[in-house]
């Protein structure tokens, strides 16, 4: 397996784990309550802090052993990477564009918060299946 | 994905120059050991640049290491 896809299956499984043990504890904490009520602000940080800090342990322990010439990005990943970052973003603006729409009808800063998490989650999910499809699939320049 | 009809004889032509390896001529043309694999088979196409360098590490015209169906 090429070093870059295995950065990408990480990013795909650190990502959907980190975004579902915060829904989990947000939903625990909320228990019967209204979600705005919910202290959820310290929780989604500490996921996405944890989930930066997992990806780059991880990519450090999958990289150990590693050839150099294994290890760097060569034209096939720069091009995949691309394709894969291109998919990603457009769900980052949708994120935040729903986000800025909520903010500006004063709806609850919870939702605001949790549209633009989700575009971040859907934007690292969907650009890591891009590159993973790539890599499994096939990818054609040509 | 759609399938790529160019096809190619990096396979052959690495036995045919000393049972190259695929990580020696991903090392001469300077990418991973990965890629030369996707290259043949078929599962990526490679820039321009890179399927000269392949035609050159065999010191062989680009189309003796592609080919690509003149008609339907």
């Amino acid at each position: 397996m090429a070093h870059q896809e295995k950065r990408a299956w990480i990013m795909l499984v650190v990502t959907v784990v980190a975004y579902t043990a915060y829904i989990v504890v947000v939903l625990r904490r909320a228990n019967g309550t209204p979600l705005t009520e919910v202290a959820y602000a310290a929780v989604l940080i500490a996921s996405i802090v944890l989930a930066i800090a997992a990806n780059i342990v991880l990519d450090i322990a999958t990289s150990l052993g590693t050839p150099r010439s294994e290890y760097k990005a060569d034209a096939r990943d720069k091009e995949i990477a691309r394709i894969g970052d291109l998919t990603g973003q457009s769900f980052l603006v949708i994120g935040a564009l729903v986000g800025m729409g909520l903010a500006m009808l004063d709806a609850d800063s919870f939702w605001v918060a949790n549209v633009i998490y989700l575009g971040f989650v859907l934007s690292a999910v969907l650009g890591s299946a891009t590159k993973i499809a790539g890599y499994r699939g096939g990818f054609q320049t040509w | 994905m759609k399938p790529t009809r160019v096809t190619n004889s990096i396979r052959t032509l690495r036995f045919a120059h000393g049972e190259m390896t695929q990580a020696d001529l991903a090392e001469r043309i300077g990418v991973t050991r990965q890629t030369v694999i996707a290259i043949e088979q078929g599962k990526y196409s490679p820039s321009l640049e890179v399927a000269f360098q392949i035609a050159h590490v065999f010191g062989v015209p680009l189309d003796d290491v592609f080919q690509y169906p003149a008609s339907e």
